[in-house]
């Protein structure tokens, strides 16, 4: 079991040598089945005995609700942007995923700083910078991205909601008048600025492209590898040969 | 280290902030500055720390509820400033303004230094910001300020008197160590910040009198005249 650190300069008064848990990351754009996968995986984990945590963007008690109501209005410059969502992200990792860790939970993140830097850094945010605001945060266990074509992601998006969201679009950017220009322009930058991101923070980039329960099996089989280096579950002879049969 | 400024144009505005203890006379001191240069005619602005519409109702609700840690008390704060950063002084900035802010982001360093962020993190975190061209420091005995807020004042605010730092029970006693905290650090910035030193024990209008020679010293003052007046 290796210790987990921090990506940078990390938080005041954490010690992190006795997280026990797993991070696991599933980054992807909206479209790109990530939240189906969490869910599935969730289910997954708790069927054979590991407990389980989802944390996602947004969903902070401090400031989840009034980040929202944000969003709404359009009236975010980007700096400001980049400082509510890492304020919401702060929250979560100090009273979420970090007890959560320290009590042996395997914590499933629906989205990391992964999106929030891409997104930042598309908008022309220095990158320099706002890897430094994230240095507070945890390094993954894993990080598996979900890579669909842009193409892909709104014809999903459109059959789901009907419209395409203002800022999965980019529309704040506007590099046209035409929202379905906008979005698939936007989403390739998204796409090329993880393809970069790629090979520093080493991501495991997954085709999402592929039938759902072809790319379960896959994040299954990958996250059972994981989950080898950890002491068995409470329900530990129940579950082992389960996952014994299910990682293989 | 100052990455975003060199996106920054043209910002002709000038910069002015004041910091100190709460007590130290700093905003009774800004605002005369305020009011000579209104009353004289020049394009000035005022802006004061924790005030953004935008943020201000979850701030409001963390220290209710007790929800801050210090990282997310120092990104809340800093979520603030940028809004009135990105959205007020930088457009006043570009457009030639004398901006007058009570606190700059040294509060902040101050503040969430003592509460045990990482120096090093908070510089970073603000390193998106112009520095000012002028900050004057209200330098009072710690004493004196806090004199002047208890006894000006029924009841001290949880995080005001640094409650969630644990120093103290009594909010009165908590306040006094958290401001002798805050103070130490200020002084610690002073040169690293090139604060200019006011005695903040002289007399009102004494003080006033030198802020506005200094002033008028390092602003080239009719630059910045509106030109529809007399």
């Amino acid at each position: 079991m290796s210790a987990k650190r921090f990506f940078g300069l990390g938080l005041p008064n954490v010690d992190t040598s006795d997280l026990k848990g797993k991070l696991i990351v599933i980054e992807g754009s909206d479209g790109s089945g990530r939240s189906t996968q969490i869910g599935i995986l969730s289910d997954w984990l708790e069927r054979i005995g590991y407990p389980t945590l989802t944390v996602g963007l947004k969903r902070s008690t401090l400031v989840g609700e009034e980040l929202d109501r944000a969003k709404q209005g359009n009236i975010m410059s980007p700096i400001t942007h980049c400082l509510f969502y890492a304020t919401d992200f702060a929250d979560q990792l100090e009273n979420r995923i970090i007890p959560a860790l320290r009590s042996g939970f395997i914590v499933l993140a629906d989205r990391y700083i992964y999106t929030l830097m891409a997104r930042e850094i598309v908008r022309g945010t220095n990158p320099e910078w706002t890897k430094d605001v994230y240095g507070i945060a945890l390094v993954p266990d894993a990080v598996f991205y979900l890579q669909v074509p842009p193409k892909v992601l709104a014809e999903r998006t459109l059959r789901k909601n009907l419209v395409l969201d203002y800022w999965e679009s980019g529309m704040d950017i506007r590099h046209s008048g035409d929202m379905y220009d906008c979005f698939i322009k936007y989403q390739s930058r998204i796409q090329q600025t993880f393809n970069a991101m790629q090979s520093i923070y080493g991501f495991q980039i997954i085709n999402g492209n592929r039938l759902q329960r072809t790319i379960t099996n896959e994040l299954e089989a990958k996250i059972g590898e994981i989950l080898r280096t950890m002491p068995p579950p409470a329900a530990a002879s129940a579950a082992s040969p389960e996952l014994a049969k299910e990682t293989k | 280290m100052i990455p975003h400024k060199q996106s920054v144009k043209d910002t002709p505005g000038k910069l002015i902030a004041v910091e100190g203890l709460d007590g130290s006379g700093k905003s009774t001191q800004i605002y005369l500055v305020k009011r000579w240069l209104e009353l004289e005619g020049y394009k000035v602005a005022f802006t004061e720390w924790n005030s953004s519409v935008l943020v201000k109702e979850a701030t409001k609700k963390g220290k209710k509820r007790k929800l801050l840690t210090p990282t997310t008390f120092s990104l809340i704060h800093c979520t603030d400033f940028a809004d009135r950063y990105e959205r007020q002084i930088l457009p006043l900035m570009r457009a030639g303004y004398i901006v007058l802010a009570d606190r700059f982001m040294f509060t902040a360093f101050a503040r969430d230094g003592v509460r045990g962020c990482d120096p090093a993190w908070l510089r970073k975190l603000y390193s998106f910001v112009l520095q000012p061209d002028i900050t004057f420091f209200f330098k009072v005995p710690v004493e004196t300020a806090v004199g002047r807020i208890l006894s000006g004042r029924p009841e001290l605010k949880y995080h005001e008197a640094g409650l969630d730092l644990g120093l103290s029970t009594d909010p009165e006693e908590s306040f006094k160590i958290f401001q002798g905290r805050i103070y130490e650090e200020y002084l610690k910035m002073a040169k690293e910040f090139s604060f200019t030193m006011v005695d903040g024990s002289e007399s009102p209008n004494v003080q006033q009198e030198k802020l506005r020679k200094i002033i008028a010293k390092k602003i080239d003052l009719p630059k910045y005249k509106w030109r529809d007046r007399k």
